[in-house]
């Protein structure tokens, strides 16, 4: 019995039930609660059972239950907001400098916060066009090859998508995607590249894609049938209607079976053509490799359980597949993962070969998002400081009033109320500044990198406008919050009577800490621009370890390298030309699988495919052994291979000596190279990757070609208005598709060049508003002061003197904030952010100081502005009026 | 008129309060249609409908003695009025006539 009593209900969620609910309710309702409570102790344990009782408290907050007055108090209240307004708006105007202070400093930042929102808000709003978005799943492939974790990739293999949709249970649909449909659509004479996936018509039932012609059950289902999007269709075929009629792609001919509306703008894959599946199966049937386990690198699957699956079930079948089917390879794991759609957009980072699903599709991670919030953040809270600190310095001249409403009978309540709707009143002011500013900020923004115009777009909609409402009525709320408290707590009588300016200063400490708070976070953001300006500087100058100066890299698309490659050799700028399958230093990948004597033992390594003349122009460097020496004319007849030493060193080729490596064999993708050149190792990756094994093998007519051409002249302009003019001849259907490789570098990096501008652009502001903070302060204690400063004067003091003594306070501050401000920046980015960068320049400390010095000098120029008017004023003036 | 006509569970309710007798107050009443429709009955529904019946007027309500079980908290017992027991009869005899006007051979193909 004793233990039993030990347990209430929740104290404040029975008064919170007897405060809302009619009182002839309340009895029996805290009753009926308590004897549910009671049982629930004995059947669900106490804390469960005070939960419910909580939820349920909540619960009967209803129309019948609810107090009547409870709605009448709200509208007395508001009845006075009217007043309120009213001196708000008289406080606003009579104190035009802090109000604009105010104003401004709330609406720059809250356009942080309206671009932030508007960003999240865009970034939520992908995929949900899917009626069945919910349970749509893709899957994702963990590869561990040799037992190191080899990545998690968006793609899987074929293979996967069938065994999925052969075993798995309480699965509605499977559909396989395959990347890389690609081809020149030709109608008549119309000519139009055209991109999409390999599809099944199962697609149709998973996504939401409606069919404007055609059905969509049978459409993707023969091969050569191809869907197009409205869009494309009307490109090809004009005002004619397409379905029915053939599009000749290449050699093949395929028939137009549907045409579906556009792919919405917040998908997270985009097409111009769908094309079934089954016709490249048709095409690779003799291809083993095509359908294998391993063969993972351009399918995406997509699932839809059924709408009772238990997806754990689903988990445990996924991976009893993956475990059948990694027997066949000892060295190679492959696990089999479900991301939920909605995660793909804003989620895990994954690997993709280049052109997958969503390749080139948006994409940000979490931690992305929560630094840009928790910037935004620091930003808002600075502006709030702001309005907290001058409010709270400026309390004496409303001190009377604030007696006065009190003598005639305002609580504590009603005082508290009239402040935060004063500054609610003034952020809602600032929201429309602010909204001002985001209309011109957005294109900035949006064009700050490729990316973003490719993933947000920030239109306005009733939601957004919702969100910005409310995001300014809780800044409104989080600056007038200590003001309010501050002016709730004054007594009426001391404010009649001689009100102590001591007193007044009472909360001379906490504005200090807001001052110095504001001050650090504007260093760290400062110094952090700084830092990781330099930074990114460095990573654009690295030594990759070969050359990319003046090396213009050409995508041939689909065309033979041939015919340019003689054109361009007659240009006299033109120093040398190479051929290669992709672009490296950039990001871009080619893996092979790589076998030593072990046959056991392999391992992925990146691969690329070049001429002999590809290494001389790049300025590789061959530590051993000599450039290609074979032509073979497809992949089959290739023998040679030069590697780098990462490769020696994982295999342990020829006791790691490149000299004794050569003429070593090797298997790569199942086929038997020597060695014949060894490279010194070189960035293949980004910077931010370590070296890894590299093996380049020779470039065959089958391969894609990119050319790289080194170009020697005085005018780029004009070199590269002829080599585009040589490219019209020879394909005049395309466009010319080439940028120079430091060009091509610099846009590898342009997140970290995006986020620094953001990070800038945030410092600006920050510094802006601590700016205004400081001056705010500046011309107050100036202010109050002034018969102090001449009475001084009279005496006999020195203008240099009182320059001293008015700024001596803030240069204390100043101090204390680069105290902190500049070891926990430096301690950030030497702990936190460059150990992500393997091969980093350490950090200077002429970095650090450089932001230090323009804030300071910035603070010194306000101060000492204020106060040499101060000083310089008549005492006179100042020392008459009493 | 609105109000004259019973909902489903309006009639369940209110055919337990009858059932229940002397008895009949808000918990008591959700466990017995928990146990006899199988279905979850929530508290708070029960609550918001015996609030519609008395507002309709077809149960009248009192508060019962404290007991120690309830957090010292008085029991709100619920009764049919006569106007409930007709709108009760009337719904048992609507239903009677239809069952009536089933033709039973035709039924039993079904």
């Amino acid at each position: 019995m004793k233990e039993k009593r030990r347990h209430h209900p929740p104290s404040w969620a029975q008064r919170f039930i007897e405060w809302y609910c009619k009182p002839e309710l309340a009895e029996d309702l805290t009753g009926d609660l308590h004897e549910c409570f009671e049982r629930n102790l004995h059947t669900i344990g106490a804390l469960r059972a005070k939960l419910i009782y909580i939820i349920d408290a909540f619960k009967f907050f209803r129309s019948y239950t609810v107090r009547k007055s409870i709605f009448t108090n709200l509208f007395t209240n508001n009845n006075m907001i009217g007043s309120y307004v009213k001196t708000s708006g008289r406080n606003t105007m009579r104190h035009k400098l802090f109000s604009s202070i105010n104003i401004f400093g709330l609406a720059i930042c809250m356009t942080v916060g309206l671009l932030l929102i508007a960003f999240l808000l865009d970034l939520r709003s992908y995929d949900r066009f899917n009626k069945n978005g919910e349970r749509i799943y893709r899957i994702t492939n963990i590869i561990t090859s040799n037992k190191e974790q080899s990545g998690k990739f968006a793609t899987t293999s074929l293979k996967a998508g069938k065994l999925i949709r052969e075993k798995v249970s309480g699965i509605e649909e499977v559909a396989i995607m395959r990347n890389n449909f690609s081809g020149d659509g030709r109608v008549g004479d119309n000519i139009l590249p055209i991109k999409g996936y390999w599809a099944e018509p199962s697609l149709f039932r998973i996504f939401t894609f409606p069919m404007v012609s055609g059905n969509s059950e049978t459409a993707l289902k023969d091969p050569y049938s191809i869907v197009l999007t409205e869009t494309a269709a009307k490109k090809l075929f004009g005002s004619q209607p397409a379905i029915g009629k053939t599009i000749q792609l290449d050699s093949l001919a395929y028939q137009v079976t549907g045409i579906m509306k556009d792919v919405p703008f917040f998908s997270h894959i985009n097409f111009e053509a769908l094309v079934s599946l089954s016709t490249v199966e048709q095409m690779n049937k003799n291809d083993q490799n095509f359908a294998a386990w391993t063969n993972m690198w351009s399918n995406s699957v997509y699932l839809m359980p059924s709408e009772k699956a238990d997806i754990d079930a689903i988990r445990s079948q996924l991976s009893n597949i993956a475990a059948a089917e990694n027997l066949a390879d000892e060295n190679t794991k492959i696990e089999l993962e479900m991301l939920p759609l909605y995660d793909i957009v804003v989620g895990e980072n994954l690997r993709q070969s280049e052109g997958g699903p969503g390749f080139s599709g948006p994409h940000i991670s979490p931690v992305v998002l929560w630094i840009l919030g928790g910037l935004a953040f620091v930003v808002i809270l600075s502006a709030c400081f702001n309005y907290t600190n001058l409010s709270i310095a400026r309390a004496m001249r409303r001190m009377k009033e604030i007696g006065l409403r009190k003598a005639i009978g305002a609580g504590k309540g009603q005082v508290r109320l009239q402040f935060l709707a004063e500054s609610v009143m003034i952020s809602l002011i600032a929201l429309l500044l602010s909204l001002l500013l985001f209309f011109v900020l957005r294109p900035m923004l949006i064009n700050l990198a490729p990316d973003l115009q490719r993933m947000v777009k920030l239109d306005l909609t009733p939601v957004m406008i919702a969100a910005f409402i409310l995001f300014a009525v809780i800044v409104g709320v989080l600056a007038g919050f200590l003001p309010a408290v501050f002016f709730s707590k004054i007594n009426p009588a001391s404010a009649f009577g001689n009100a102590s300016p001591v007193k007044m200063f009472r909360h001379l400490t906490l504005r200090r800490a807001m001052v110095v708070i504001q001050y650090t976070v504007t260093l760290i953001f400062i110094t952090t621009t700084a830092i990781g300006y330099v930074q990114y500087k460095n990573i654009l100058a690295f030594d990759l370890g070969f050359s990319t100066t003046n090396i213009l890299n050409i995508n041939m698309l689909n065309n033979k390298p041939d015919a340019m490659l003689k054109e361009l050799s007659e240009m006299p700028e033109v120093v040398a030309t190479s051929r290669s399958l992709i672009t490296t230093g950039v990001g871009n990948a080619w893996g092979g699988n790589m076998k030593y004597k072990d046959s056991h033992d392999s391992v992925l390594v990146m691969t690329n495919h070049i001429d002999e003349n590809y290494l001389p122009l790049h300025n590789y460097k061959l530590i051993a052994g000599g450039n290609f020496v074979a032509r073979p004319i497809n992949a089959e007849s290739t023998s040679e291979v030069i590697v780098n030493e990462e490769v020696l060193k994982r295999f342990n080729i020829a006791g790691n000596n490149p000299r004794n490596a050569i003429g070593e064999q090797i298997v790569l993708n199942g086929r038997k190279l020597t060695i014949i050149g060894v490279m010194r190792d070189f960035h293949y990756g980004k910077v931010e990757n370590l070296i890894g094994p590299v093996a380049y093998t020779y470039w065959t007519p089958e391969d894609r070609a990119i050319i790289s051409v080194k170009i020697q002249s005085s005018d780029m302009h004009a070199t590269l208005a002829s080599i585009e003019s040589i490219w019209k001849k020879i394909d005049p259907a395309h466009s010319f598709v080439a940028s120079f490789y430091d060009q091509e570098i610099e846009n590898a990096y342009s997140e970290f060049s995006a986020m620094i501008k953001i990070i800038g652009f945030l410092s600006f502001l920050a510094i802006s508003i601590a700016s205004m903070g400081l001056f705010g302060m500046v011309v107050y204690s100036t202010e109050t002061r002034l018969k102090e400063i001449s009475i001084r004067k009279v005496m006999g003091a020195g203008i240099g003197n009182l320059i001293f003594l008015l700024s001596r306070g803030f240069l204390v501050l100043l101090s204390v904030s680069a105290l902190i401000a500049l070891p926990v920046t430096y301690l950030f980015f030497q702990i936190m952010v460059l150990p992500n960068f393997p091969y980093h320049t350490p950090v200077q400390v002429t970095e650090l100081f450089v932001g230090l010095l323009a804030v300071l000098l910035i603070a010194l120029l306000m101060i000492g502005a204020q106060t040499l008017k101060a000083a310089k004023s008549n005492p006179i003036r100042a020392l008459k009026s009493e | 008129m609105k109000g004259t006509n019973l909902g489903e569970f309006e009639e369940l309710v209110l055919l337990t309060i009858a059932a229940l007798l002397n008895e009949a107050y808000s918990v008591a009443i959700c466990d017995e249609l928990s146990n006899h429709t199988g279905r979850s009955v929530k508290l708070g529904v029960v609550h918001a409908v015996l609030n519609r019946l008395e507002e309709k007027g077809l149960v009248k309500s009192e508060l019962g003695e404290a007991t120690k079980a309830r957090g010292g908290k008085r029991k709100r017992f619920y009764e049919v009025t006569m106007l409930g027991k007709t709108a009760l009869l009337n719904a048992k005899s609507l239903r009677d006539q239809l069952w009536a006007r089933i033709p039973s051979p035709a039924w039993k193909k079904m």
